[in-house]
């Protein structure tokens, strides 16, 4: 009945230490990624949905920021502690990532067919013909206009849509098992954004991958996602199929993400609004990262983080509103 | 709608002359707004939607004349803006205000945020320090910061508080008319919706207007009285919000609606736009948006549909409805 499991990610914690202390980025962070579906990972700017997902194929900057606990196990081996080679072949090849500015991501001196190309022949051992020709057949998969002429064009010659839907393209070059994307939508527009979800949920049906999908965006996360992980200070706080964190969803931050959302409640006169700002990640709170904010704190919040509970099969939250009666710690 | 509008807007443009080698040979131009009109009442909220490069920010900039117009009439309070020198210029701005979208470039990083708001007032000839650092406490307070944070620099704050402070600053003058051009696309969403309040609890209190510019239709939903879209200079469907969410015309407008799910309307389709914004600098001819068009007829590509009234208030301008 349960689709197999292709990446798990166990207690992951990701700290950066800089002169300024050390940030906990990525805290504690669980999820598993099923085959062929598309896991949200939502959460506000410093959250470490980022991080999270550069932790899993080891892309963050080292030092300063180094993994120190937890475990990212894809096809039998822990991905936080294999060696560099074979890390190397499974970046690009199993597991591939989209950014989220096309811009930055591309090299300005090359052209794009040449980027394209350059992949796959780094994993594969095929002729620069034949790359090529696989990089034709992918800018036509997604819907790029006359792509034999697109190949031969440059990075500044391509408008933002396309940069980003090149992008896609190089990332599925070598047919990898999971894609991540982060933020791959947030510096296009509407028309434009609509162009690239439907393009990955075609992906997703066609070729059967697994897509983790980070996004600040809820809208977007009703529009593409299977499951969505609200992530909160470096942790996963809430964790369930998409109609469930939107219809009914547990943790405190979760309901106020979603009601402050302006088109849910648009005949409403004032939005509700979280109070504060994200926390500072030099200055996490104790206890429950996001006590000082939430509406219905208690005393012991204050003190301990909660684990992660389970309300229903298919529905995971870390608050201590669903903990068991006696502060025990169900998982 | 009663009475005269505050704030007319005709036939503005306002073109870029587009150069190229040593000696800056002119290679075209790019009509970044082309031709628009509009109308803002006292205290209305005009949405501003449209994709990047639409011209949307241009028209703000324009109609404040931060950039000169190249041709049409900007009248506010039936002062012609146009044809001011820089002196009544310099007046009229106090009661026409910009926020800005980015709000850590658009504070000096050197000056405290009350030597920031103080500019404002020196500018307007208020120079009493008693009364301006008075003053300066009441605009902090006004925007729910707390008064003593005049004596901190911008990088102490955080973005939100920050895009505060960009309003504080601009209510300096008590405005009659801001314009706000994309004030909140750059802050969390947890925080968006606090300052989205902030601007509507101003202007209930102080009766003020604004020209919201965005991106986003849902924003635009919830506190706009009346929307314009925006496409290539040009705007093709102005409409209330009510009329414009129920009962969108234009075929542009309808893939803007139908490409965010809680706006689409009830079983309504997903229609998706092949292709990118054409370049302002080579628009295509007839009506501008044929290229990209669902429902193009061969007129489209040869007449520029003019913007014709379908319902009181609401207009569009595409042949369909001609």
């Amino acid at each position: 009945m349960k689709p197999e499991t292709v990446l798990e990610v166990k207690d992951l914690k990701t700290w950066f230490f800089t002169r300024r202390g050390t940030v906990k980025a990525v805290n504690g962070v669980d999820f598993v990624l099923r085959k062929g579906e598309c896991l949200c990972l939502v959460g506000e700017s410093g959250c470490g949905k980022t991080v999270t997902a550069l932790s899993i194929l080891r892309l963050f900057d080292n030092p300063p920021g180094r993994i120190v606990g937890g475990q990212v196990m894809y096809k039998g081996a822990d991905l936080t502690t294999c060696p560099m080679p074979y890390l190397r072949e499974v970046r690009g090849g199993d597991i591939a990532m989209v950014f989220q500015n096309a811009q930055s991501s591309l090299n300005p001196v090359f052209t794009i067919g040449d980027q394209i190309a350059e992949q796959v022949m780094v994993h594969e051992r095929i002729s620069r013909a034949k790359a090529l020709d696989r990089a034709r057949t992918l800018m036509e998969e997604m819907n790029i206009p006359q792509p034999v002429r697109a190949l031969k064009m440059y990075p500044h010659q391509m408008s933002g849509g396309m940069k980003q839907r090149a992008m896609i393209a190089m990332s599925l070059s070598c047919s990898p098992e999971i894609l991540i994307a982060d933020e791959p939508t947030t510096s296009v527009d509407v028309t434009i954004r609509a162009q690239i979800i439907h393009i990955l949920r075609e992906l997703k049906i066609r070729r059967q991958m697994s897509i983790i999908f980070i996004t600040h965006d809820l809208s977007l996360v009703k529009e593409i996602g299977d499951r969505a992980a609200v992530v909160y200070g470096g942790r996963v706080v809430e964790v369930a199929a998409v109609e469930n964190i939107l219809k009914s969803p547990a943790h405190p931050y979760t309901v106020g993400l979603i009601d402050c959302l302006p088109d849910v409640s648009s005949q409403a006169k004032r939005l509700p609004s979280i109070p504060g700002n994200t926390p500072n990640p030099l200055e996490m709170p104790p206890g429950c990262p996001f006590h000082p904010r939430c509406s219905r704190v208690m005393d012991i919040c204050r003190l301990t983080m909660p684990a992660s509970v389970k309300i229903t099969d298919v529905h995971k939250v870390s608050c201590h509103l669903f903990g068991d009666k006696n502060g025990g710690i169900a998982r | 709608m009663t009475g005269r509008a505050m704030l007319e807007v005709n036939n503005l443009k306002k073109y870029y002359r587009v150069t190229s080698g040593l000696i800056s040979r002119s290679i075209g131009e790019i009509r970044a707004v082309d031709g628009v009109s509009l109308t803002v009442n006292k205290s209305e909220v005009l949405g501003l939607v449209g994709e990047s490069g639409c011209g949307k920010s241009t028209l703000g900039k324009t109609i404040l004349r931060l950039e000169e117009p190249t041709s049409g009439e900007i009248k506010f309070n039936g002062i012609d803006v146009v044809s001011l020198d820089r002196r009544s210029l310099r007046e009229l701005r106090g009661k026409m205000q910009i926020v800005f979208q980015d709000p850590d470039s658009s504070l000096d990083p050197r000056m405290t945020i009350g030597g920031t708001i103080a500019e404002a007032f020196t500018v307007h000839g208020i120079s009493d320090p008693v009364e301006m650092e008075d003053r300066i406490a009441r605009l902090l307070e006004k925007v729910g910061l707390e008064a003593d944070f005049g004596e901190r620099y911008p990088h102490e704050f955080s973005g939100g508080q920050k895009q505060r402070i960009g309003i504080a600053r601009a209510l300096a003058m008590d405005p009659q008319l801001i314009i706000a051009d994309e004030p909140v696309s750059a802050l969390d969403v947890s925080v968006q919706a606090q300052i989205l309040n902030l601007m509507m609890d101003i202007r209930d209190r102080d009766g003020l207007a604004y020209i919201f510019v965005s991106h986003d239709l849902s924003v635009v939903r919830y506190l706009s009285d009346r929307v314009a879209v925006m496409y290539l200079g040009k705007i093709v469907e102005t409409a209330d919000k009510t009329e414009f969410f129920r009962n969108p015309l234009h075929p542009y407008t309808e893939a803007l609606l139908s490409a965010i799910a809680s706006l689409r309307p009830e079983g309504g389709e997903r229609i998706l736009l092949t292709g990118d914004v054409p370049s302002p600098l080579d628009p295509p001819s007839g009506c501008r948006f044929h290229t990209r068009c669902r429902r193009v007829m061969p007129v489209c590509s040869q007449i520029d549909p003019e913007l014709n009234q379908i319902a009181p208030g609401h207009l569009v301008s595409c042949h369909l409805y001609a």
